[in-house]
Formats: structure tokens, C-alpha cells, sequence
């Protein structure tokens, strides 16, 4: 790669940024003097947003190997799993006659709850629009930090303290919430319903609604800090599409949280003073309930009324980081920069009239169905018109192949993927054989599972120099991806066949049905691949670590002949990004090949007579 | 406060916006709520009752509370301290009062045979008006802090607190102005 000089871009910075009364604090400021200012309560967005990650990997860990468990039970139903013993306990009921062991049908159901849970709120949601926006938002936009960081912080503390709840429901004898991600009622809401209704539930329900306090309070902070933070000259059609991801991503977080919150606090009552709200007719164990009147439908309409808005939380960040690493890597503007930021904003929009597509087997009536499939169709619009505009960036342009551009490829190469199966789904018709069999898993995995994982590594492999002034090694980041690629394929492709088949999800073994027991090799295949995917994660695991103290140290601001603010700092910036002067902004973000010059940044003056391509 | 706002000049404060943006969260949850209402009573099986009259003695309150608290922040900026002070003490006590209110229009509710727990049509209403006490309560916190605020530092309107106390003041506001928008809800849905 090559390595561009930068002098002009700090004298650039130098003549034509502007003060404003920081040079007295640059030295550490009254916020940061000690370790534990620094490294745990500390209110530096860049701080915040490795908390963030790191946290999410850790968490990302925890989900994957609960699904290697539960894959291992899919794909080798009768095979002995007495080894699992010493790490899950009694969640494996060994036969004392022939000292086979087998995974409790119950665990199994928390494990697939638990990972569900867990990757989509901890890993994709907190783990990766908190992670980027908190270090792209301020940088990008040439503030010195959130609007308020203190709330920042309380916003990273009370995803930890939302992660630690839900640590511990996995350690109740009971065992965690097994109900499904979802949490519908009656599972939910009666608390003798399972073992995981329990304590498992109580606990489930508190970390989530600390969950949404943190989300509330970093969208809060994104939003505001778009709005109002943004360095002279940075107009909203100068800002990098990262930021248009992220500002859209918040406040969709901002209107669908709150949603969900309001589900939560029903199903709270209906748990825990006998209400009614979801509960109607129950007979448990023979005897009728006293809760009557109630509608577990509505739940799913306000649950989903978040839920699906949820799916474009996760995927719009990964969106924007991708955009962003395919235009540096292949020194080309993005293509349609306008019609990329109306296609976010229009799939912001329809996110939120499209719920009922996951209820149309639910009840619903099929009239109201076709407002919601046509909705939902509809989306396909603005997102093929992202694919379109990513792939024209690509063509013709001077790719670099490094782990991070790679990543991004493989992104565009999932969400095509994955989409058009969504085409398949969004139809109510088409949706009666293929409700809830693998065919919806494979869906979502690629869609929103896999292709935000790609996202984000792009970003982590792309922005890792930001966060810690060395690069990764891209040779195993290169490993990494190839296997996470074809990998990925291979455990999820085969789904949709499984699913075509009707083979149901959620079921704990296939092996007492005739019709779906000849998928036995099939599902082998699909738990080695899982097993192969998640191995080769923990060689980005260990390059994550590895290069923190030892990787390739960044030698100039800007590595990668960027355009954007980010790489106008120091090399180890402080709290407030810029020593002495804040950049100002004179053009827009995607100067890549222009006038014969490979790149110009975004703090270069125009020339006269220069049009500024953003207008 | 904090550094990275200081020493410039914006059309909309920060921290002011990023206020309006939680009233934007604040609006979603209770326009949840009340949609949630309107799905479940469509389903039928659905208690009709009157409301009871203490929920519009509290809404006169509540309003008061708002004209009281605006008249405080006039004083304020005049820096007439008496005044000021007199229409905070009166806010406040306003406020405690609508909790009271809120409180005794529930037990009358009790006391009508719509206890908690029997039919969702008075669950609702219980949940929905409990947690709307609840964005009250938050308020009456941050009226703590400024009658702390008035009694203890010199009365200076400097842009810091006249910024504050806009900021407590918009929030009462809006929660007052979120329950006149569901009392109304209820009366139309009765």
C-alpha cells in the first residue's frame, strides 16, 4: 500500500481550520488525567467506541460458540456430548447406563434464544453502530467529541450493565430465556410457562430495557451531534455517507426503541401483577388462568413495529462503512452520491411500514397483508439502487485488495444474496410454505447476520490505524476472509433447500421425522463449515490483540490517501481530535481521481472555477 | 459543562436539541401505548367505564404548573428574585399536587370496582397514566434541582442558566402538554 505524504493536508489544517479556545487543554484535559478516567469512565468518543467494540467481541464470541452447540446437535443429533459436560453442567443429561451424553431439549431452546438476543442487540446493534459512530461521527464531521460525552459514556455503561444482567440469567440454575429472541407471549409472559420463563425472562426483560436506555442515550448523542457539531464548511451534502448511515441509523433507534419499551413494560405487568394485556384463555396444566381479555398479537405488532426497523439498525452502519472503504480502496467517487443518500433515507422511511411481513402467517388478515407486502417490496428499490451504485464504483476502479476492501466486496456479495431471498418473503403468498423454516433463517443470516459482519470488518480492518496507530496484519486478515466467505456460503446455502423442503426451524432434533431425517448429511455439512467460519474468527481474534502492541506501526496521517477528516489528526490523537486547530471543510468527501490528482482532501480550498461535486 | 460546546454560537443549542430529540423518543413510547390501546379494544371484551372527574381537576393543575413555571422564567431573566422564587416554590408545589391527584384519581378508580388486574380497558389506563407519573416524577427531580439552584446561588441570569433552567422548563412543559394529549385520548376513546 502505498504510504502518501501528507504535509500538504496539516498545513492545510494549519492555515485554514480555526481556533476556538481548546489549545489550553490539549494536554490532557480535566476529563482525563488518570487511568481510570482514560480507560474505563472515560468520556473520549474515541475511548467509547473501543469499549464498544471490544465488548461486542467478547459478546460476539460468547453467541458464536452457543451456535457451534447447537449446530453440534443438529448436525450429529445422536453423537455423544458427555465432553461438553465440565463447561455447560446439567444443561447435559449423561445416561448413567451407557454414559452417553445429550444437550437438554430446554438449553437448546435457550441457546438458540440466547444467540439470537445476543448478535442481534449486543453484537450488531451496540457492537456496531456503537463502535463506528462513536469513533467516526466526531472525527469525520471535525468536532471535538459527542455533544455530550458525558451522556456517552452512561451510554456505554448501561450497555455493559445490560450485557452483565444478561451474563447472569446464563448462570440461573433455571437456565437463560429460552422463549426465541422475540420473546412472543404467553412464553414470556407467564412465568411457569418453561424453565427459561422464569428468573431466565425477569432477567431477559431487565437487560433490554437497559439496553434501550443505552441505545435512547447514544442516539440522542448521534443525532444532535450531526446536526449541530458539524466543522465550518461541512453542509449535510458534504458529509461522507458513513455519517449519513450513521444519523439515519440513530434515529431510527430514536423512534423504534421506545416502542419496544412500551411492549416490555406490558409484558412486565401482565408477568409480574396480573394483567392481562398479551394473556387470554390459558389453560396451564389443566387449570384455566384468571388473565383474560388479553391479545399476544399485539405484542407481535409492537414488537415488530421495532423489530424490523432493527434489521436497518444493523445494516445501514454497515452500509455506510462500506461505501466509505470502497471508495478509498478503489480511488474512485462513489457513484450516485446523492441517489446513495436518498436510498437510505428512503429505506429509513420504509422500515417503518413494513412490520407486518413478519406476521403474515400470524393471524393477520391477508388484506392488510398486501399493504405490507407491497411495502415491503418496495424496498427493494433503494436497496438495489445502493448495489447498482456500489458496484459502479468498483468498475473500473484502481482496486487496492486488502483485508478491508475485500470485506466490503464480500459485503455487496451477501446482501445481494440475502435480498433477493427477501424477495421471496416479503410475499404473503409465497410465505405459506416458507414461513418459518431454514429458508428464513438462511435469509436473515446473509442479509442482516452475515453481511453486517462483513460491514464491520471492513471498518475494523480499515479504521484499525484510527483507533490504535497500527494496521493489522492483512495477510491473515486476507486468510480471514476467505474462509469467512466461502464459509458462510457454505452454511447458510444449503439452508435454503432445507427450508424449500420445509424443514422447520427451532426443532431441537429431526431424527423421529421421516420426512426431514434424510437431511442428516446435509446437516452435518452445515455444522463443519460452522465450526471451520468460527475458527477462522479467532484468527481475528488474535490479530485484533496481536497487532495492538506489535502490528505495522502507522508512519503518516493518512495511510491510505483518504479524503475525510478522520485522517487529518495526530497519529495518537487526544481527547479533542485536533491539537490547536479544527479543520474546516471546503469540499466534499469523494475528491478520488480528479484533475489528475489521485485524491484531494476534504480540507483543500476548491481552485477557481472548481464546482464542488457534492452540489 | 462541557468543553466541547463552549465558546460557540449555534441556532439551537446543543443540549437543547438533544433534549427535543428524547421528547421525539418520549412521543413514540406513549404514541405506542396508546395505539396498543386502540388495537386491543378493537379486539373487544372490553370494560367500559367513566373516568374519573379527579383526572381533570389534575390536568387544570398541571397547566397551571406550566404558566407558574413560565412566569418564574420571565422573573428570572428580569431578575426580580422574589417573583422568581415565589412562581418556582408555587411550580413545584403544582407539581407534587398533580401527583397527588393522579394517585386519588386511581384509587377512585379502585373504589369503582375497576381494580387493577380485571378487565385491560382500566389496565391501560392505570400503565398509561403510571407511566406518565413516572416522566412527571423525572421532573419534579429536575425541580428539585433548581429550586436548590434558587435559593442557594446568586440570582445571575448568565446564558449557563438560563440555559438550565429552559431546559427543566421545556421538559415540564412537555410532559404536561403529553398528558393533556392523553386525557384527550382517553375521552375520545370512552
Amino acid at each position: 500500500m502505498a504510504n502518501i505524504d501528507v504535509t500538504h493536508e496539516e498545513h492545510s489544517v494549519h492555515d485554514h481550520g480555526h481556533h476556538d479556545d481548546f489549545h489550553d487543554e490539549h494536554h490532557g484535559d480535566k476529563y482525563q488525567s488518570g487511568f481510570i478516567t482514560t480507560y474505563i469512565f472515560s468520556m473520549d468518543h474515541k475511548m467509547i467506541a473501543k469499549q464498544f467494540l471490544i465488548t461486542g467481541m467478547f459478546w460476539a464470541i460468547i453467541g458464536g460458540l452457543m451456535s457451534l452447540v447447537f449446530r453440534l446437535q443438529l448436525g450429529f443429533p445422536e453423537s455423544d456430548m458427555a465432553w461438553l459436560q465440565p463447561i455447560l453442567r446439567g444443561w447435559i443429561v449423561v445416561d448413567p447406563a451407557t454414559g452417553i451424553g445429550t444437550l437438554d431439549p430446554e438449553f437448546y431452546y435457550a441457546l438458540v434464544t440466547m444467540h439470537g438476543t445476543i448478535l442481534v442487540f449486543f453484537v450488531l446493534t451496540a457492537g456496531l453502530s456503537g463502535t463506528f459512530s462513536n469513533l467516526l461521527i466526531p472525527l469525520q464531521l471535525g468536532a471535538r467529541d459527542m455533544a455530550s460525552p458525558f451522556l456517552n459514556m452512561l451510554s456505554y455503561w448501561f450497555f455493559f450493565l445490560a450485557g452483565l444482567v444478561m451474563f447472569a440469567s446464563l448462570f440461573l440454575s433455571t437456565g437463560p430465556f429460552s422463549g426465541g429472541w422475540t420473546a412472543y407471549p404467553p412464553l414470556s409472559a407467564l412465568p411457569q410457562a418453561s424453565s427459561g420463563s422464569g428468573a431466565g425472562m425477569t432477567l431477559w426483560t431487565v437487560s433490554l430495557v437497559l439496553f434501550v436506555v443505552s441505545v435512547l442515550l447514544g442516539g440522542i448523542n448521534y443525532i444532535t451531534t450531526v446536526l449541530n457539531l458539524r466543522t465550518k464548511g461541512m453542509n449535510m451534502w458534504r458529509m461522507p455517507l458513513t455519517i449519513w448511515a450513521f444519523f439515519v441509523t440513530a434515529i431510527l433507534g430514536l423512534l423504534s426503541f421506545p416502542v419496544l419499551a412500551s411492549a416490555f413494560f406490558l409484558i412486565m405487568f401482565d408477568r409480574g401483577l396480573g394483567t392481562s394485556f398479551y394473556l387470554s384463555e390459558i389453560f396451564v396444566g389443566g387449570q384455566a388462568l384468571d388473565q383474560v381479555g388479553g391479545s399476544p398479537i399485539l405484542y407481535q405488532h409492537l414488537f415488530w413495529f421495532l423489530g424490523h426497523p432493527e434489521v436497518y439498525i444493523i445494516i445501514l452502519p454497515a452500509m455506510g462503512l462500506v461505501s466509505e472503504v470502497l471508495a478509498v480502496h478503489c480511488r474512485k467517487p462513489i457513484f450516485g452520491y446523492r441517489a446513495m443518500v436518498y436510498s437510505i433515507l428512503a429505506i429509513g422511511f420504509l422500515s417503518f411500514i413494513v412490520w407486518a411481513h413478519h406476521m403474515f402467517m400470524s393471524g393477520v388478515n391477508p388484506f392488510i397483508s398486501n399493504f405490507f407486502v407491497i411495502f415491503t417490496l418496495i424496498i427493494a428499490v433503494p436497496s438495489a439502487v445502493k448495489v447498482f451504485n456500489w458496484i459502479t464504483t468498483m468498475w473500473g476502479g484502481n482496486i487496492r485488495f486488502n483485508a478491508a476492501s475485500l470485506f466490503a466486496i464480500g459485503f455487496v456479495s451477501m446482501f445481494i444474496s440475502g435480498g433477493l431471498t427477501g424477495i421471496f418473503l416479503g410475499n404473503s403468498a409465497i410465505d405459506i410454505q416458507l414461513h418459518d423454516t431454514y429458508f428464513v433463517v438462511a435469509h436473515f443470516h446473509i442479509v442482516m447476520g452475515i453481511a453486517a459482519f462483513f460491514g464491520m470488518f471492513a471498518g475494523v480492518y480499515h479504521w484499525y490505524p484510527k483507533m490504535f496507530g497500527r494496521f493489522m496484519n492483512d495477510t491473515l486478515g486476507k486468510i480471514h476472509f476467505w474462509i469467512t466467505f466461502a464459509g458462510a456460503y457454505l452454511i447458510f446455502w444449503p439452508m435454503h433447500y432445507l427450508g424449500m423442503a420445509g424443514v422447520p426451524r427451532r426443532y431441537y432434533s429431526f431424527t423421529t421425522f421421516d420426512a426431514f431425517a434424510h437431511f442428516e448429511a446435509m446437516n452435518q455439512f452445515i455444522t463443519v463449515a460452522a465450526i471451520v467460519v468460527f475458527g477462522a474468527q479467532l484468527l481475528l481474534v488474535v490479530n485484533f490483540f496481536y497487532s495492538m502492541f506489535f502490528g505495522r506501526e502507522q508512519k503518516t496521517r493518512n495511510p491510505y490517501g483518504a479524503t475525510t477528516l478522520e485522517w487529518t489528526t495526530p497519529i495518537h490523537a487526544g481527547h479533542g481530535n485536533w491539537p490547536g486547530a479544527i479543520p474546516h471543510i471546503h469540499r466534499w468527501a469523494y475528491d478520488y481521481g480528479k484533475d489528475g490528482k489521485e485524491f484531494i482532501p476534504q480540507t483543500t480550498p476548491l481552485a477557481e472555477g472548481e464546482k464542488d461535486e457534492g452540489h | 459543562m462541557n468543553w466541547a460546546l463552549d465558546e460557540k454560537n449555534y441556532k439551537i443549542h446543543p443540549q437543547k436539541f438533544a433534549l427535543y430529540s428524547a421528547f421525539a423518543s418520549i412521543i413514540m413510547m406513549f404514541v405506542a401505548l396508546t395505539s396498543a390501546y386502540i388495537v386491543r379494544q378493537s379486539a373487544g371484551n372490553w370494560l367500559e367505564f367513566p373516568l374519573p372527574n379527579l383526572f381533570y381537576s389534575s390536568t387544570v393543575v398541571i397547566l397551571l404548573s406550566s404558566i407558574t413555571l413560565h412566569a418564574s422564567f420571565i422573573n428570572f431573566k428580569k431578575r426580580n428574585t422574589s417573583m422568581y422564587r415565589t412562581f418556582l416554590v408555587a411550580t413545584y408545589v403544582l407539581g407534587l399536587a398533580f401527583l397527588v391527584l393522579q394517585y386519588l384519581g386511581w384509587q377512585a378508580m379502585t373504589d369503582m370496582g375497576v381494580n387493577f388486574t380485571l378487565n385491560p380497558s382500566g389496565d391501560f389506563i392505570y400503565v398509561i397514566s403510571g407511566i406518565h407519573a413516572a416522566h412527571i416524577l423525572g421532573g419534579i427531580g429536575a425541580m428539585t434541582v433548581a429550586l436548590v439552584h434558587a435559593f442557594s446561588l446568586p440570582h445571575v441570569p448568565s446564558p449557563g442558566r438560563i440555559l438550565r433552567f429552559e431546559l427543566t422548563a421545556h421538559y415540564w412543559h412537555f410532559v404536561g402538554l403529553v398528558w393533556l394529549y392523553l386525557l384527550i385520548f382517553f375521552i375520545i376513546q370512552q
